[in-house]
């Protein structure tokens, strides 16, 4: 019996400090690319690095304000087209998403979120890319949008249908009509949650590579419009870092933190939204 | 109310249109009798369930009238019908005739409807994202109606429910910053400043303690000089308290409706006396 209780002892704890590792492993990494990221990083971040547009090649020094500014007007592109179907989409699966069309909506944006993004890529090349003979903001906006898309429809979704009956029925009740009481009472409470999710989408689109390969392609230069190839960070990291030049691997890892702060601040500013307000 | 007039696009994507309608008999403008709105052969399902069994029932104009009777019995159902929020559910629809004012609201569009008949619930829900004040405003507003003195009627409603010296420093704190009571009370003065015909009532003290019930049936004191009032409660003291008339609903069907304390005093069924004795229910 009471051997019995010694073992159970131990066997308790060997568990809990198997889980203490197992946490501590699925941190490392985490912690190890936070790290790894900042300490190679912060070498290359200067004023020329936010002002200046890249060196010839060969050259040393040049910076990456053109690749900053891309990867904004890309992302903000990519808002423009996608968040307002994607919302309207989560509206209509939990307004009637229990029709056969809404199974058939839900069912494919739970298969697109599963669509590898250089598919998506492919697909914007074939019939943008292709059709206007040139990569373009345009292209890049548009793939990334649709890689948005399913997150923001099914979060919405899912948030709209969090909001308690009991306010539909008190809107409904005071002779509101449906759709001002999707809009005004269910919507507008679920908003909070449906700006994290729209931020978690603009968080994972940031730091997308494949899908701009072929899309916005690259750019050294400012590009004259939307309707231009665009630099973006991503593309640019790609660029840099199977480079031959050294200096460019400085400005590879640079604007890889640059990418990291820009989605951990993304990913904060979302956590600071839904904290309840007093 | 004037307020048709002032009113943005009006979408009627909402409730199937005209529901089920009306038994065949004529509707129009009928002698009332003083009966702000009366039901004729009203049946409610719930997909094939029958839940309402044909209900005759009268409500006089700015009278209290209680429907008592054991959980399952109908009765919010009923009072769900009378301003169209039962067929709001999936699966759910009415059959026969309800005239409010002689008309039947069955012929009418559901949302102009519930502007007239209003509607309070069993658990306080105020808009979480509104203040105090715009709770208040928040069916004319939502409903794109100008309200020429906002703060006036805030103000004026807010008194109606007794609250106005209570919150008149906090108007912009959320709605959800109040007590139970005063959420249920706040919902009462977001439905009375509609100015609706009809206020409708669901149980609404039985989310509440004691004191906060005692104030809201206060209120409906105040409140039945000028308002016909319809309210559902499992508690007989409440019914014997604040109502003119009382009915007993059991299984889907009217047993009886009278004054209330001929139902409290000398029911003519056998089943009320059982009920309100406490021998069931």
């Amino acid at each position: 019996m009471r051997a019995n209780i010694r073992v159970r002892g131990l066997i308790d704890r060997a568990v809990t400090w198997l889980c203490v590792l197992a946490t501590a492993l699925a941190v490392v990494p985490l912690f190890s690319v936070l790290y790894y990221v900042a300490a190679r990083g912060l070498g290359g971040v200067n004023l020329a690095f936010f002002t200046e547009l890249p060196a010839p090649v060969g050259e040393v020094g040049g910076g990456a304000a053109n690749a900053i500014v891309g990867s904004l007007q890309l992302v903000g592109l990519a808002c423009l087209i996608g968040i307002p179907p994607g919302i309207l989409a989560g509206v209509y699966l939990a307004e009637y998403g229990n029709s056969a069309l809404g199974k058939l909506v839900r069912f494919s944006a739970d298969v697109m979120a599963g669509v590898p993004s250089i598919t998506v890529g492919l697909f914007v090349y074939a019939i943008v890319v292709l059709q206007t003979g040139h990569f373009s903001a345009y292209a890049g906006g548009l793939s990334l949008a649709i890689i948005m898309l399913p997150t923001v429809t099914r979060t919405t979704e899912e948030l709209l249908r969090l909001v308690p009956e009991a306010l539909r029925e008190a809107a409904l009740g005071l002779g509101v009509s449906k759709w001002r009481t999707t809009i005004s009472i269910l919507l507008r409470t679920a908003l909070p949650g449906v700006a994290t999710g729209v931020m978690l989408a603009i968080a994972r689109v940031f730091g997308e590579t494949a899908p701009l390969l072929f899309t916005s392609f690259s750019n050294r230069y400012w590009a004259e419009s939307l309707n231009e190839p665009t630099a973006s960070l991503p593309v640019q990291i790609f660029t840099y870092a199977v480079s031959p030049y050294e200096d460019w691997h400085r400005q590879a890892w640079a604007a890889a933190l640059l990418l990291v702060v820009f989605v951990l601040l993304l990913n904060v500013s979302a956590r600071l939204l839904v904290r309840p307000r007093v | 109310m004037q307020t048709s007039q002032a009113q943005s696009v009006e979408f009627r994507t909402t409730v199937p249109e005209a529901g089920p309608g009306g038994t065949g008999l004529e509707s129009g403008v009928r002698d009332l009798g003083g009966n702000k709105l009366r039901t004729r052969q009203l049946r409610a399902f719930f997909g094939k369930a029958e839940v309402l069994r044909g209900i005759d029932l009268e409500f006089p104009e700015k009278k209290v009238t209680a429907i008592i009777g054991p959980s399952g019995c109908g009765k919010s159902t009923f009072i769900r019908c009378l301003n169209r929020m039962h067929e709001v559910v999936p699966g759910a629809t009415c059959l026969g005739e309800a005239l409010l004012d002689g008309k039947d609201i069955f012929r009418m569009d559901p949302v102009r409807l519930r502007r007239e008949v209003g509607m309070v619930f069993q658990k306080p829900n105020p808009f979480p994202t509104m203040s105090i004040r715009d709770n208040v405003l928040a069916g004319l507003r939502l409903n794109g109606i100008s309200v020429p003195d906002p703060d006036a009627l805030v103000e004026k409603s807010l008194r109606q429910v007794a609250m106005w010296d209570e919150v008149k420093d906090s108007l912009g704190r959320s709605g959800m910053s109040l007590s139970g009571g005063q959420q249920q009370r706040l919902c009462i003065a977001r439905t009375i400043a509609m100015q609706p015909k009809v206020i409708l009532m669901d149980e609404p003290c039985s989310a509440l303690d004691p004191i906060a019930t005692a104030r809201v049936e206060e209120l409906i004191h105040e409140l039945r000089d000028s308002y016909t009032i319809v309210i559902v409660t499992h508690n007989m003291q409440q019914a014997a308290r604040v109502a003119h008339f009382t009915a007993f609903f059991y299984m889907g069907e009217l047993v009886e409706r009278g004054e209330t304390k001929e139902i409290f005093t000398r029911p003519s069924q056998q089943r009320t006396e059982d009920y309100i004795t406490g021998r069931f229910g």
